[in-house]
């Protein structure tokens, strides 16, 4: 019997890569990139001094800090914490991408520390959005990260494969969060708990690498461990570039054995948004036409790539976010940001009325570019709307064209309504 | 440990139904995430769960929480693990966990368990004060399905007893997490390999 892609990268990284990674087999895996990041990452160096006091890490050169929650840190605990890892890290010989890097995870994909069929782990619970490029990452506790950092291994459960066939094309008036949010909206958390996820469907294979990001990053509010995406030519292209040597893309068998199938219709898909409290309580826009709106964020590790900024310059350009609302927009990364800001786009925003931020997760963790108040009405590009996330406020999340557009009509909308 | 008692706390809404989908932040808010000193954790145990904001002041030691479906979702924090065992819970038991949560338990050797079958009736029924003040247990927002009775669980069997009665059946723990608990965590258990 075949197996799946994340059944193949585990039995290639296996101490007994002979034995097949069936589903449920507890293994061994290496794994090629373990990192930390400002959020967790002083509670590893902790677990690391206090369990192997003295010692190395086991392979330095495969070992990052990445700082993206609290960039720069405001308030003392967090610039205390990221102190302690860069100490840590100089100790070790550890490379460490400082405050002004951006989103670890976007990082590790920009950078090439992560190719397809790899592995890595970090204190990132959206680490899975390694799946983007085909490879395997996975968020962990500090004290798992403690003990990859000086094991350069640690043990999985092979996850079951829940097999997804998306049926259509991705209409010309939605975007890959839309895709995004229908999924999410019609798996719940239940369907994938526990498992990894194989998406298919020409709309799938047409997605860019930020498409695919989006996607990807929304593997954890499904309860899973990974959305797997097959590479499509343009990733293989772009992962061999940063690597300066061709990758090789882990397919899944044809004849893998899948736990369960599932089928999301985005034929005639229209803009999407997930109601506060929950990211999968999923509407069309079009529902929720007249609700007024406070606070328009747009970034995060879901939304924040230059693409994703870029259509948003695309939808403001020439226009006002409507008096009165606080509209906020974060790049994921430096490398991105530069590049807004190369084109022309930074501009746009602030020349728009947006704030816009250093790179990093911005408003999503720690509320660090504004939290809402009582009764304040956010749109969020992010992936969780929690109640309390955000703030005391309520938050929808939707599309960063959603977001941008209802900026400007100060309620709720679609890029429609604007352009 | 293959048999220990405590007071069972039951996490349910106003229903009497145990709480599906209880994330991280609603365990261990975002807000004490600087915190490393593991005795400081406690005190905010659930401080962001309707219906339990009080639940770290009530909780005793040696309690046992009982909560819904794919408990922990959301973040890699390991305080939401850490927590609990603060404030000397020896257990939870849930219909399913997070995948990450899971993983933190086991691998600090906090025993969590899945839940096979749970007899909600016989466990909310019982010592259960109407206004749910003398249910020093768990406490309901309208003190119903709360109770804050003495239970058993005996590992060996895997079941959970409230007097002579089977109130739970879970499921037993796999290889691995139970060499890591009895091991003590995964950094004990590793020296053994
Ligand atoms: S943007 Fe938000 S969800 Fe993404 S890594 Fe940062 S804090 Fe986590």
């Amino acid at each position: 019997m075949g197996l799946t892609i994340i059944e193949k990268i585990m039995q290639a990284h296996s101490d007994e890569p002979a034995e097949p990674a069936m589903p449920g087999k507890i293994i061994w895996i290496g794994i090629d990139v373990r990192s930390a990041r400002d959020f967790g990452g002083a509670n590893v160096v902790k677990n690391f001094r206090e369990h192997y006091p003295s010692q190395k890490v086991h392979d330095s050169s495969k070992t990052y800090f990445t700082f993206d929650c609290n960039v720069p840190a405001n308030t003392i605990a967090y610039a205390n914490n990221q102190h302690i890892c860069r100490g840590f890290a100089k100790e070790q010989g550890v490379k460490l991408y400082d405050v002004d890097a951006g989103i670890g995870s976007h990082v590790m994909i920009e950078e090439g520390l992560l190719a397809p069929g790899e592995t890595g782990v970090g204190t990132d619970s959206h680490l899975n959005i390694l799946g983007a490029v085909g490879a395997f990452g996975q968020g962990m506790g500090d004290q798992d990260i403690a003990f990859v950092f000086k094991a350069g291994k640690t043990w999985f459960e092979v996850p079951h494969t829940v097999r997804i066939d998306v049926d259509g094309d991705l209409p010309d008036t939605c975007t890959p969060k839309d895709l995004t949010l229908k999924t999410v909206g019609t798996l719940g958390t239940k369907t994938c708990l526990g498992k990894a996820q194989e998406f298919f469907g020409p709309a799938i294979d047409k997605l860019n690498l930020a498409g695919r990001i989006t996607l990807a990053s929304m593997a954890t509010e499904m309860g899973s461990i990974i959305a797997l995406l097959k590479p499509s030519e343009d990733v293989l292209r772009y992962c061999s570039e940063l690597r300066g040597a061709p990758v090789q893309p882990t397919e899944p068998d044809a004849d893998a054995a899948y736990s369960g199938n599932a089928t999301i219709d985005i034929n005639g898909l229209k803009p999407q948004i997930s109601l506060p409290g929950t990211p999968h309580g999923v509407t069309d826009v079009d529902t929720l036409a007249d609700i007024h709106v406070d606070s328009v964020f747009i970034g995060s590790c879901t939304n924040g790539t230059y693409e994703d900024l870029k259509a948003v310059a695309g939808i403001v350009k020439g226009r006002r976010i409507k008096p009165g609302l606080f509209g906020s927009v974060v790049p994921a990364t430096r490398k991105g940001y530069t590049r807004l800001l190369k084109e022309g786009h930074i501009e746009t925003f602030i020349d728009a009325g947006f704030l816009v931020s250093n790179p990093g997760c911005g408003g999503c963790a720690s509320g660090q570019i504004g939290m809402t108040g009582e009764g304040q009405v956010q749109i969020s590009t992010s992936n969780r709307n929690f109640a309390g996330k955000q703030g005391a406020g309520d938050t929808y999340l939707a599309s960063p064209e959603t977001a941008a557009a209802s900026a400007i009509l100060g309620h709720i909308g679609t890029a429609e309504e604007v352009l | 440990m293959t048999e220990y008692s405590g007071r069972i706390w039951l996490i349910v809404d106003e229903q009497g139904k145990l709480i599906d989908d209880i994330d991280t932040d609603m365990i261990y808010h975002n807000k004490y995430l600087a915190i490393t000193d593991r005795a400081q954790m406690g005190q905010y145990t659930f401080d962001n769960l309707e219906g339990y904001r009080d639940f770290a002041s009530k909780a005793q030691k040696d309690d046992i929480v009982v909560v819904g479906a794919n408990f922990g979702s959301g973040s890699s924090r390991q305080q939401a693990v850490d927590c609990f065992r603060t404030l000397g819970v020896t257990s939870i038991f849930a219909l399913s966990y997070g995948a990450i949560y899971k993983r933190n338990a086991i691998n600090s050797g906090f025993p969590i368990l899945e839940i096979e079958e749970i007899d909600m009736e016989a466990l909310a029924t019982g010592s259960v004060a109407t206004d749910g003040s003398a249910a020093t247990g768990g406490v309901a927002t309208d003190g119903s399905a709360a109770t804050g009775d003495e239970v058993t669980v005996i590992t060996e069997e895997s079941v959970v007893k409230k007097g002579e009665k089977v109130v739970i059946k879970f499921k037993q723990m796999s290889k691995v997490q139970k060499d890591i608990h009895n091991a003590g965590n995964i950094f004990e258990y590793a020296k053994g390999l």
